[in-house]
């Protein structure tokens, strides 16, 4: 025994201490009673058997993933860590998680437990999730090697965006290896130069999904250096791993539109940059031109000659820039001379009277002859 | 020993497509030295070209991931 006097505080302080690391976070069974839900969204309840009763308290970090405060007298689990109030000298449990006992089974108390945990530790965080890369140009792909799930990924890729690699790290999906398995294989992913992870499988039932709220398989999808997508069964399953990863897909499908691109709509884009890129260049010699004449320049002869040039080097790369199919000038109406040596016809000097030569437009040639001038 | 799984063009087409996008924003803007004009229609055209080509790139290649005893890793094609 000490010798000398504890202080209230002092005393408070060590008990508070004892409590905290004998008890820690533990699952109570009890009745909710008395149930006070302030406008702040915090709760605070009395939970009781029998025999006894322990004041809480629940967040309204907490309380928000709650759907609405459970009745008086309603049985519930709650997932908690005693603690002592010193202020009020009371015992309080600090509640993070409520769950009625009606048709809750011990493996949704597992559930509970790990989300629970993974919360605690800021993986679910907005602030962790980053961004896709736009143009991924290798994707590490962690599924089965049986499931439909594979084959559908490699499919939708293929449509949508040829020019990516996919690396496949196999793992068991279901059953007692699947977590191991999952854990190797994200694992692997860091050492490997991709652009993103890509995990999940196809539908089953909840049993066959289990392994995706696996505590150690979400902290491992958590650990992958680069941006994730979890996507695991179908549109209404949603695991662990979905709420870890950076991004979350509906099926193993819809997680490939997501992050791959679709060629079609680039190339689009593309041709449309084509065009505005020859437009620019054309409006930009047109203002020049417009200038020179506007401000009367004497200098006007020579400044001409150099805007002439100008003019045919623009003739110069508009034609290269023919040969672009979206760009389509020979369409808007343009012309382009060749002789029969090839040779573009870019002088008059060229074509003296009687000259042969051909003209190509949009949609063929046209044989023809430089006249008398 | 990392296996290389990048693609062999070193330039990636959404660095391309950011570059043309800038080309074309100047062209389009008010500032008029025709030769800067013309420099940036020249590098438009050939970034042009290369992000045509990226986009005709062959198929999607599927490989398998393999570690032996040892940890080393390798890729094999892989027929879906």
């Amino acid at each position: 025994m000490r010798e000398t006097a504890y202080t209230v505080s002092e005393l408070s302080a060590e008990l508070k201490g004892a409590l905290e690391s004998a008890v820690g976070q533990v699952w109570i069974k009890g009745e909710v009673s008395g149930l006070k839900a302030y406008q702040s969204g915090h709760w605070y309840f009395t939970l009781r058997d029998a025999d006894a009763q322990l004041r809480c308290v629940m967040w309204q970090t907490y309380t928000r993933r709650v759907k609405e405060p459970p009745a008086e007298g309603t049985e519930v689990y709650v997932l908690g860590r005693p603690s002592l109030w010193a202020e009020r000298g009371e015992l309080r449990l600090s509640v993070v998680t409520m769950l009625p006992t009606s048709g809750v089974g011990f493996q949704q108390l597992a559930l509970e437990k790990t989300r629970a945990a993974l919360d605690k530790d800021g993986l679910f965080a907005l602030e962790r999730k980053r961004a896709l890369p736009p143009f991924p140009r290798a994707i590490a792909v962690v599924t089965s090697l049986e499931g439909a799930a594979l084959r559908d990924i490699v499919a939708v890729a293929r449509g949508r965006w040829p020019a990516v690699r996919l690396l496949i790290i196999p793992a068991k999906v279901q059953g007692d290896e699947a977590g191991g398995e999952l854990l190797a294989a994200l694992t692997l992913v860091n050492r490997l130069d991709v652009d993103l992870c890509l995990v999940g499988r196809g539908g089953g039932s909840r049993e066959d999904l289990s392994a995706f709220n696996l505590e150690p398989v979400c902290r491992a999808v958590a650990a992958v250096k680069v941006p994730t997508v979890s996507a695991v069964g179908h549109e209404t399953d949603i695991s662990l791993t979905d709420l870890v990863a950076d991004a979350r897909a509906p099926t193993p499908s819809a997680a490939v539109v997501m992050v791959l691109p679709d060629r079609a709509d680039v190339a689009r884009h593309v041709g449309a940059l084509g065009g505005r890129l020859a437009h620019g260049l054309t409006r930009r010699t047109r203002v020049i031109a417009e200038r020179l004449v506007r401000s009367g320049d004497r200098l006007q002869g020579a400044t001409m000659r150099l805007v002439v040039q100008r003019r045919h080097d623009v003739g110069r790369l508009a034609g290269q820039l023919e040969l672009l199919s979206p760009l389509k000038l020979l369409g808007r109406g343009y012309s382009v001379a060749t002789l029969d040596t090839g040779k573009l016809v870019r002088s008059k000097d060229q074509v003296p009277a009687g000259t042969r030569f051909t003209l190509r437009v949009a949609d063929g040639e046209v044989p023809s002859r430089a006249e008398e001038r | 020993m990392t296996p290389d799984s990048r693609s062999p063009t070193p330039d990636s087409l959404s660095t391309e497509l950011r570059r043309l996008e800038e080309i074309v924003h100047q062209l389009e803007g008010e500032d008029a030295d025709l030769d800067r004009a013309l420099a940036l229609f020249e590098e438009g055209v050939t970034r042009l070209k290369a992000a045509r080509l990226r986009l005709a790139e062959a198929e999607a290649k599927v490989q398998r991931v393999l570690e032996d005893a040892a940890g080393t890793l390798s890729l094999v094609d892989f027929d879906v």
